[in-house]
């Protein structure tokens, strides 16, 4: 049995590192919008499955005309952000923007609109995508020159092309936003509006535009976390947010919800155990529990982490505001 | 006043318009929209040729004939709400449906309390037909017969010893794979492992478990619908592994190819209980009729919905002569369809006492590699009587 769990050992490590990242880019969202608004936007799930359907309708129409795969994904990956970004900003302008100028006090409103809007806008896709090529399952185009793979440690790992852009785009992502966030004008009004939105209002920044580009930033990174992943999974349908973003959200919880390199890291944890239970439940267990129960033990686990560290892995314990 | 006399004409005009006395009405369920639509669909137009060419035959009978289709959504809360309507319209006297067991089982206890008559063309559950409801049939096998049918082909022609089985958690899919795993075992192979999931994007984890699984899994058998076991194979060709694949009926849609790849999808074996139009001379003409009619190919359940049709409308007939032309109750098509003997375009059709067609038909069938559904290879047919019920 051991030598059984040694030997994928290393796949195991890369799978889950890859779907980790996932879970990472689609957090980042989630942690901006709470950090600045305290509200826990379940939209966001459905921000990255447009981004996913994005990219594969791109792929289908593009796919013939551009010879260079690399240059129809930077083309796919653009557009999905874009489409992706504008749906929040969309979203954030009708749905939630209305709640907030009425003075709605309690926290449950927003939440229940989130939720609201995020059946609406899988739906709607359904819709659109049933009215245009009448079909359910999308299905990403196989290109090339994205196609390649490589083996390394003479074996022990197998590992695509597809899966190291994924993981340099998502690493760039933190990067870009870290220093977005702490080194620019942009980055600097988020931070006041987060702190204080009337007392930020005072100081001449306008919180509505400021919490619109917040939307757009964490919206265009949960689109292009959306091409990525329709490039490494291959079957979409309008329903494939849900699941990812609940993790993606609990990644962003466990690493400290509003934390943005805490949200990466927590995405890599949730990752890692996924994939790591998804593999071996039925080794450890002979057999008794199969690969089904992957998500109640990962889950269990980030339960018992959250017991013995509340504010998150990176979170800080959160003083009163003055 | 002249405004309540209209009033009173109107409602006595919707009156008679409700309960038509010369309208029947034959319903199909099966999911229309969602994952499943492909298959299901096949079944509503299947049932709908069927309707259309027998309309004249009716009218001369004084009767308009009239298909009512219901989506079930492949889910078995909204099955059984669209059973609950079904029951309550006193001109349908006949379902068509469903696609699946899961939906079907708990549906058909809702048409049992007013004796509703059912003939499916697709469900393989054993527990279908078992309960031994008078309403219930099918005209096509269960899986108590196509999953063993599966496991000695694998393992008396492919020569395959050790299996990996998934399945879809399903009580169609596992189920499949139950019955897969008891005669494989019986017959002295061995499962590998036996793993459920309900994943339908990532299966990376299981296509693991499989490169390190010992003894080397000569072959993968995946109990569930094409819509899983696509983007799986897809997966698992990618990352190298060249492992033989075996499914069920759930497997037996274009679809699969198109969401497999072609390349990755050739060569995979399933059996199916519902054979392509090529297994059926008789079926040519209508399949060209049927593609003619909706631009689409016809495929087994299309086929298959076409002669459940064709056996609610035969049953009617008999009912409504035995009835000195008159509308037959429910109690009595339900009664006819038990005695029915029908030479439909899959054979001879003729039920037992649970419902099940007394000799059905098994087809072990290979994708090809040409990416068009309507070339798979049939490899072997096989006709075998329904077992009795445990």
């Amino acid at each position: 049995m051991l030598e059984q769990i040694l030997a994928l050992l290393p796949q195991v490590i890369f799978d889950g590192l890859i779907l980790g990242f996932v879970y990472a880019m689609v957090a980042l969202g989630y942690t901006m919008v709470y950090g600045v608004l305290e509200l826990i936007n379940f939209a966001h799930s459905e921000i990255f499955m447009i981004g996913a359907v994005v990219g594969v309708e791109v792929f289908r129409y593009l796919a013939p005309h551009v010879e260079n795969g690399f240059i129809l994904l930077l083309i796919a990956l653009i557009l999905g952000g874009m489409v992706a970004g504008a749906t929040a900003i969309l979203v954030e302008r009708f749905a939630y923007r209305p709640l907030r100028k009425r003075g709605t006090t309690n926290r449950l409103v927003p939440l229940i609109t989130a939720i609201g809007v995020s059946f609406i806008l899988q739906d709607l896709v359904r819709l659109i995508e049933g009215l245009w090529h009448n079909e359910f399952f999308l299905r990403m185009r196989t290109v090339e020159d994205l196609e390649g793979s490589v083996e390394l440690f003479g074996g022990a790992i197998f590992a695509q092309t597809k899966s190291f852009i994924l993981m340099g785009v998502s690493i760039l992502m933190l990067l870009g936003l870290t220093y977005l966030v702490n080194r620019t004008k942009l980055g600097v009004a988020i931070r006041a509006v987060a702190q204080d939105l009337s007392t930020a209002s005072l100081m001449g920044i306008d919180p509505d535009r400021i919490i619109s580009r917040t939307f757009l930033i964490g919206g265009s990174l949960g689109g292009v976390a959306g091409v990525l992943f329709a490039l490494q999974y291959t079957t979409i349908t309008p329903y494939v947010g849900f699941l990812p973003g609940l993790k993606a959200f609990t990644a962003a919880v466990l690493g400290g919800i509003g934390n943005i390199p805490g949200a990466m890291l927590g995405g890599l944890v949730l990752g890692q155990l996924e994939n790591f239970f998804g593999t071996y439940l039925p080794i450890l267990t002979n057999g008794n529990f199969g690969t089904e129960y992957k998500d109640v033990v990962a889950f269990l686990i980030l339960i018992l982490i959250l017991l013995l560290r509340p504010q998150g892995l990176l979170g800080q314990v959160v003083k009163e505001k003055v | 006043m002249r405004k309540i006399g209209l009033l009173v004409a109107g409602v006595a005009a919707l009156g008679m318009a409700l309960g038509q006395a010369n309208v029947i009405k034959i319903a199909t369920q099966s999911p229309l929209s969602g994952p499943q639509a492909a298959l299901g669909e096949q079944i509503k137009l299947g049932a709908e040729l069927a309707v259309e060419e027998a309309k004249a035959k009716f009218k001369a009978l004084g009767f308009d004939l009239v298909l009512v289709p219901y989506d079930d959504q492949a889910n078995p809360d909204v099955g059984v709400a669209n059973a609950n309507r079904i029951i309550n319209d006193p001109d349908i006297l006949g379902v068509v449906g469903h696609l699946n067991s899961g939906v079907a089982i708990p549906s058909s206890e809702v048409y049992a309390r007013v004796n509703l008559v059912m003939v499916s063309p697709a469900n393989t559950n054993p527990r279908v037909t078992d309960r031994r409801l008078p309403n219930v049939n099918r005209i096509c096998g269960r899986d108590d017969v196509q999953g063993p049918v599966g496991a000695e082909y694998a393992f008396n022609n492919l020569k395959v010893k050790n299996v990996f089985i998934i399945h879809d958690k399903t009580a169609y899919g596992q189920g499949l794979a139950e019955e897969f795993r008891k005669r494989l075992e019986a017959l002295g192979g061995r499962t590998v492992a036996f793993v459920g999931t309900e994943e339908t994007s990532n299966f990376v984890p299981i296509i693991n478990q499989i490169r390190g699984a010992r003894p080397v899994p000569e072959l993968i058998y995946f109990g569930g619908i094409y819509s899983q076991i696509g983007p799986f194979v897809k997966q698992l060709r990618e990352r190298g592994l060249k492992t033989r694949l075996m499914g069920g009926d759930g497997l037996d849609s274009s679809e699969f190819v198109r969401l497999a790849g072609a390349q990755n999808a050739a060569g995979t074996f399933y059996t199916t209980v519902a054979g392509p139009v090529s297994a059926f001379p008789k079926a040519r003409a209508v399949a060209q009729r049927f593609k003619q009619k909706y631009g689409k190919d016809m495929e087994g359940f299309g086929i298959y919905a076409y002669d459940s049709a064709n056996v609610i409308l035969a049953a009617l007939e008999a009912a409504i002569k035995a009835n000195g032309g008159k509308k037959p109750t429910r109690e009595q098509v339900s009664q006819e369809v038990r005695k029915v003997k029908l030479e439909g375009l899959t054979g001879t059709i003729e039920f037992d006492d649970k419902g099940d067609n007394k000799k059905a038909k098994y087809f072990v069938m290979q994708v090809a590699s040409t990416g068009n559904w309507a070339d798979n290879k049939l490899i072997r047919v096989i006709e075998m009587a329904a077992p009795g019920s445990r």
